[in-house]
């Protein structure tokens, strides 16, 4: 269990300081998988680099499973450390040691016999779909298998908790995918926390239980990643899901939509389904009690965590005292609906 | 060519070898441990001594500043002390090999330089100690930039090694100088640096072969 205090990171001082992280109280309980997602800037790298403190955080307390690390020595520390695995986005792979002894260096340095060392690098490599690769060298490698050597480096100490720096930006996606699918096993497996920044939401999708966004140096949002995929709380949150899920209306709408209604408009909607309200035959019902009828303009359906979410723009189109009832029906239903403004009508 | 000649190449050849044996590998032993001071007490790394940095730093240049001739007499006390003569090969082997620490420092400073810092980080967040990371991480993975300045140091020190006729130290230069130039005697002096660009190569040769071999970057 990781717990961040009232962390802040300051940079500097006096007028020309930088704050990179303010107050920043985040848990992340035993077992789970959190990310944290921001633009780049925002201070992710920064505060998963204040947890296991390769930066010493200005104000604030960082706990791990209840011990306070930065009220430790220096000696305590590197105890510490050996509790908390990290991977890095270009790997950080010594070049200069094999497959085997890049995994086999945490181990060494807590002072393991060579016996025991043997007995736990084995079967990280074999875990991690090595085991062929023991006596090559990181050049020989692609990326998504040097990331899969900095995981068993990472594993090899037998941590408790596994931070992930954006682990997977500088691989494609299919290789992306098994880290990830990697990442998730080990979670399972081993019960592992895992704390990951990244960039992606196909990363927070994929693996994250919870989500952290963060917002020049505040942590804006900390919502489980179901609720924030359907309900962003943010207007942050809601331009990377838009991002994300690619559901703009189109541009030459965008030009026509109005503020305000009229006689002779018809307003546009975004409506967002979760869970059940998929499943409703939400169109047709419309269609049928309010005899309007509905343009669909975009839309898109994506399975997140095993919540399935459903985005669609579309033009309602009748009368307005029509629309009118027909966005009353809307809103009771189990969905979110946001007018985004009304077009001329062109029939 | 006489015998007497090439005898007299052949002892030539084994004394600069001798003198460059002795420097490169006392300066070797002393300046790879101060070419790492100067890279970990710099400040904001493993072991950052700004005050420690910047004296040593001086240090360093001012040895490296003095001309090697100046350098070869103006140490005559000190010479004497350690090997009980100002004369001879070995007091010419004690200068060379005071000039070439701070070269060999600076060039292992420089290849510890190129290690990536997130190599150090990751290191650090497995626990390592600043001694463990200069030991397992820093040396080995700079291993091969050290090894081509452990390397450029020895051409380096063949070439000073010509200056130690100075002292009486002998070696191809002092034969050259002695035979060649003054003695207006052109096959010596040809020979001799025909011999030092023999040496020069395979010491260049042998050195790129050790770093290809270490190095799998």
């Amino acid at each position: 269990m990781i717990t961040l205090d009232n962390v802040s990171k300051t940079y500097g001082s006096g007028p020309g300081a930088v704050q990179a992280l303010k107050d920043i109280d985040l848990q992340v309980p035993k077992g789970t998988i959190h990310g944290v997602i921001g633009l780049s800037g925002a201070g992710k790298s920064t505060l998963i680099r204040c947890v296991n403190l390769l930066e010493r955080p200005s104000a604030g307390r960082v706990l791990i499973d209840g011990e306070d690390l930065t009220a430790m020595d220096a000696a305590a520390l590197r105890q510490a450390r050996h509790q908390c695995g990290m991977i890095f986005q270009h790997f950080n792979l010594l070049t200069n040691r094999t497959v085997y002894d890049n995994v086999a260096l945490p181990l060494e340095l807590m002072g393991q016999s060579r016996q025991t060392i043997r007995e736990r690098v084995l079967p990280l490599l074999e875990m991690t779909g090595l085991a062929d690769k023991t006596k090559q060298y990181p050049a020989q490698l692609s990326g998504g298998q040097k990331q899969r050597v900095a995981i068993a480096r990472a594993l090899a100490s037998r941590p408790k908790v596994l931070l992930c720096d954006e682990a997977t930006s500088a691989l494609d996606p299919q290789t992306t995918a098994s880290i990830l699918t990697l990442l998730q096993e080990i979670n399972r497996q081993l019960g592992l926390t895992i704390l990951l920044i990244t960039h992606e939401m196909e990363v927070v999708k994929t693996i994250c239980h919870r989500v952290g966004l963060i917002s020049d140096g505040r942590l804006v949002e900390d919502a489980d990643v179901g609720d924030f995929f359907t309900a962003p709380g943010t207007q942050l949150g809601r331009e990377f899901l838009n991002d994300f899920l690619k559901l703009e209306a189109p541009q030459a709408l965008i030009e026509r939509l109005e503020p305000e209604p009229s006689e002779t408009t018809h307003p546009v909607v975004r409506l967002t389904f979760s869970g059940d309200s998929v499943s409703t035959p939400l169109i047709s019902r419309l269609a049928r009690e309010h005899g309007i009828d509905v343009s669909i303009l975009q839309a898109k359906v994506e399975s997140i965590q095993g919540r399935t979410l459903g985005l669609m723009i579309a033009e309602l189109m009748g009368s307005a005292s029509q629309t009118r009832q027909a966005l009353t029906t809307l809103e009771s239903f189990d969905l979110q609906v946001e007018v985004m403004g009304h077009v001329q009508r062109t029939d | 060519m006489s015998s007497a000649l090439i005898d007299l190449v052949w002892q030539s050849t084994l004394e600069t070898l001798y003198m460059v044996a002795v420097a490169g590998i006392l300066s070797a032993l002393a300046g790879v441990p101060l070419g790492v001071l100067l890279y970990v007490t710099r400040p904001r790394q493993i072991l950052a001594q700004p005050a420690v940095n910047t004296i040593l730093g001086i240090v360093t240049n001012v040895g490296r500043s003095v001309p090697f001739i100046i350098l070869l007499v103006a140490i005559i006390p000190f010479t004497r002390m350690i090997v009980g003569s100002s004369i001879g090969t070995n007091a010419a082997a004690v200068p060379l090999t005071i000039a070439a620490i701070p070269f060999v420092a600076r060039l292992v400073e420089g290849a510890l330089n190129e290690v990536s810092p997130g190599l150090v980080e990751a290191a650090q967040s497995m626990g390592a100690t600043p001694m463990q990371i200069i030991m397992k991480v820093l040396l080995p993975e700079a291993r091969g930039g050290i090894i081509n300045g452990l390397t450029i140091t020895i051409v380096a020190l063949v070439s000073y090694s010509a200056m130690a006729g100075a002292v009486g130290g002998g070696g191809l230069g002092d034969l050259g100088i002695r035979y060649g130039y003054n003695r207006f005697n052109p096959t010596v002096m040809l020979i001799t640096v025909v011999v030092l660009v023999v040496m020069v190569q395979l010491f260049q040769s042998l050195g790129d072969y050790l770093v290809r071999k270490s190095d799998h970057k």
